[in-house]
């Protein structure tokens, strides 16, 4: 089969809305258009009835107990909004601490760092050197003051998936709330809230071949049952914790799109890790000093993330973009010139976390694709190479370390 | 972010990558940035001892498409100046040319130190070989 041009290898920026998401949405623009608010005309039922549908789709999906557990907002930044401010408002009085990690996803980390400035507190835990937080840890920051612990399920950038199921447990022996973001992880790999003990759960539908635009946060309702300020005020929707007319068609999308992955999660879910896998060896056998970023087994099955010694990511990026659309650090930080403070939390060199290109794989992707992209990073890497003064300096044998660099 | 057409055909096509042998004679080389800054210029000019005209020039650079293009715009500029004109580029003569956008400016402000410490290494250098024969 031919290869499509440009091709698309950056789905945890992003991922295209399946045609069936978006069949599903189309009459509720036009013909089934109704405010699932008005109780007193058909309009009204069938467009409540179809949001009632959608929310058991997602509750099905990440294992909820009760539909009525799913609060419907605009996205997976606004569910990390609204479970941190809303937690730390709700249980003010009971303490004003917060345990986090460093490689939340930027959402999840300013909020932090605003809640810091209105008085709370916030221990951010490092991870190791392959992403993954160590539980002990976690649990040594906790104190009788906290209220909260927040750690993502999968990184956005390097895939790794979190010991999840040890922090819940962790946080049910401590009494505190546990909020994940699973943005990257729901609909891609099982996620169970009852299984795992997760009282909050963030998640966004245009990561999971929904529309963007719409987006929901779990909200336990027994054992604990957690109460959480709403940061929106208005007519009271979605039981007083977000406000504002829901988004019929956008909402509807998002069901589809989870009763899409929740069937086709088992074959998809091996099916990339396998395109994933035949990426990952063609570009580490044929590139030296080429590193995995994150813990090979721990991770996202689309997931691939890998520094290029003595190459800068955004060339490398340059060179393949014409063709084929992949990131450097994430799409959140690539609009500034700081490296990936993911890379950099692992602890590698900060010339390392300049280098970190992310191949992220989705539902539509073909082994074609893959063998293409393949073959033209590695041009690419050797053609950067060449032109390398570090690569230069360390074919010489020269430690880049001894260096005196002289910085602007 | 979109490249200037200028930008993209310099990193399509660099001019003049490579190197010269450090302590040739005439030969003045620049090493600026720093590995973690994500931005290193390595710019290096061969002079005519006896006229003072820059006959050569090379780069190698590590760092973002726009850094790659600005030195080696550099190294086409440099080409045939006398040591003198090639002291007077300026980094903001680079950001016409490229079309630099405001958050890559300090590529040229790097591609201009990068002349700086090559022209300055070239007259130590020249200044040292002529106390010795005199």
């Amino acid at each position: 089969m031919a290869v499509k041009f440009p091709i698309f290898m950056d789905s945890q920026s992003t991922t295209p809305a399946d045609p069936r998401v978006v069949d599903a949405m189309v009459p509720y623009f036009t013909q089934k258009f109704g405010h699932p608010a008005s109780r007193n005309h058909p309009f009204g039922w069938e467009a409540e009835a179809a949001v009632d549908k959608a929310r058991s789709e997602i509750a099905t999906l990440i294992g909820a107990r009760d539909p009525k557990e799913v609060i419907f907002t605009s996205g997976g930044t606004e569910s990390i909004n609204l479970a941190l401010k809303g937690i730390a408002e709700m249980y003010r009085e009971k303490g004003n601490h917060i345990v986090t990690t460093t490689i939340e996803q930027r959402a999840g980390l300013d909020v932090a760092k605003r809640l810091e400035r209105a008085g709370y507190e916030v221990t951010y835990v490092p991870v190791q050197a392959d992403g993954l937080v160590d539980v002990d840890q976690i649990a040594k920051a906790i104190t009788d003051k906290t209220i909260l612990i927040s750690v993502m399920f999968a990184n956005n950038e390097i895939g790794t998936i979190q010991d999840i199921a040890a922090i819940g447990k962790l946080a049910k022996a401590k009494g505190v709330i546990f909020h994940t973001d699973a943005t990257q992880a729901v609909g891609k790999i099982p996620v169970d809230v009852e299984a795992t003990g997760i009282d909050l759960l963030s998640c966004t539908a245009h990561l999971m071949y929904g529309p963007k635009g719409v987006g929901a946060l779990y909200v336990r309702r027994k054992g604990p049952r957690v109460r959480i300020a709403p940061i929106i005020d208005g007519g009271g929707h979605e039981r007083g914790m977000r406000s504002g007319t829901l988004p019929v068609p956008l909402i509807v999308g998002f069901g589809k799109a989870a009763e899409l992955c929740r069937e086709l999660m088992p074959e998809e879910s091996v099916r990339l890790a396998k395109l994933r896998d035949r990426l990952q060896d063609a570009i580490l056998s044929n590139v030296d000093e080429a590193f995995l970023n994150g813990n090979p087994e721990r991770r996202l099955p689309h997931n691939l993330n890998i520094s290029f010694a003595y190459v800068e990511g955004e060339s490398v990026l340059m060179g393949l973009n014409k063709e084929c659309a992949l990131s450097s650090g994430s799409a959140c930080t690539s609009a500034t010139l700081e490296p990936s403070y993911v890379i950099a939390a692992l602890g590698a060199s900060a010339e390392l976390a300049h280098s970190s290109i992310r191949f992220s794989l989705h539902r539509f992707n073909t082994e074609e694709e893959v063998d293409w992209v393949a073959q033209r990073t590695i041009e690419v890497i050797k053609r950067l190479r060449e032109m390398s003064p570090l690569y230069e300096l360390a074919k010489e044998g020269v430690d880049l370390k001894s260096i005196h660099w002289k910085a602007e | 972010m979109a490249y200037s057409d200028k930008v993209v055909d310099h990193y399509n096509n660099p001019r003049n990558v490579g190197s010269f042998t450090k302590d040739t004679p005439g030969v003045g080389t620049g090493l600026v940035g720093a590995p973690e800054c994500g931005d290193v210029m390595k710019l290096q000019i061969k002079v005519n001892v006896e006229t003072g005209v820059i006959e050569d020039a090379k780069f190698k650079t590590f760092g973002c498409g726009s850094a790659i293009a600005s030195s080696s715009l550099a190294t086409e500029w440099l080409k045939g100046k006398t040591v003198d004109e090639a002291g007077k580029i300026k980094n903001t003569d680079i950001v016409n040319e490229l079309k630099l956008p405001p958050v890559k400016i300090h590529c040229s402000v790097l591609a201009e130190d990068a002349i700086k410490a090559a022209l300055a290494d070239y007259k130590a250098k020249h200044a040292a070989e002529q106390a010795a024969t005199k």
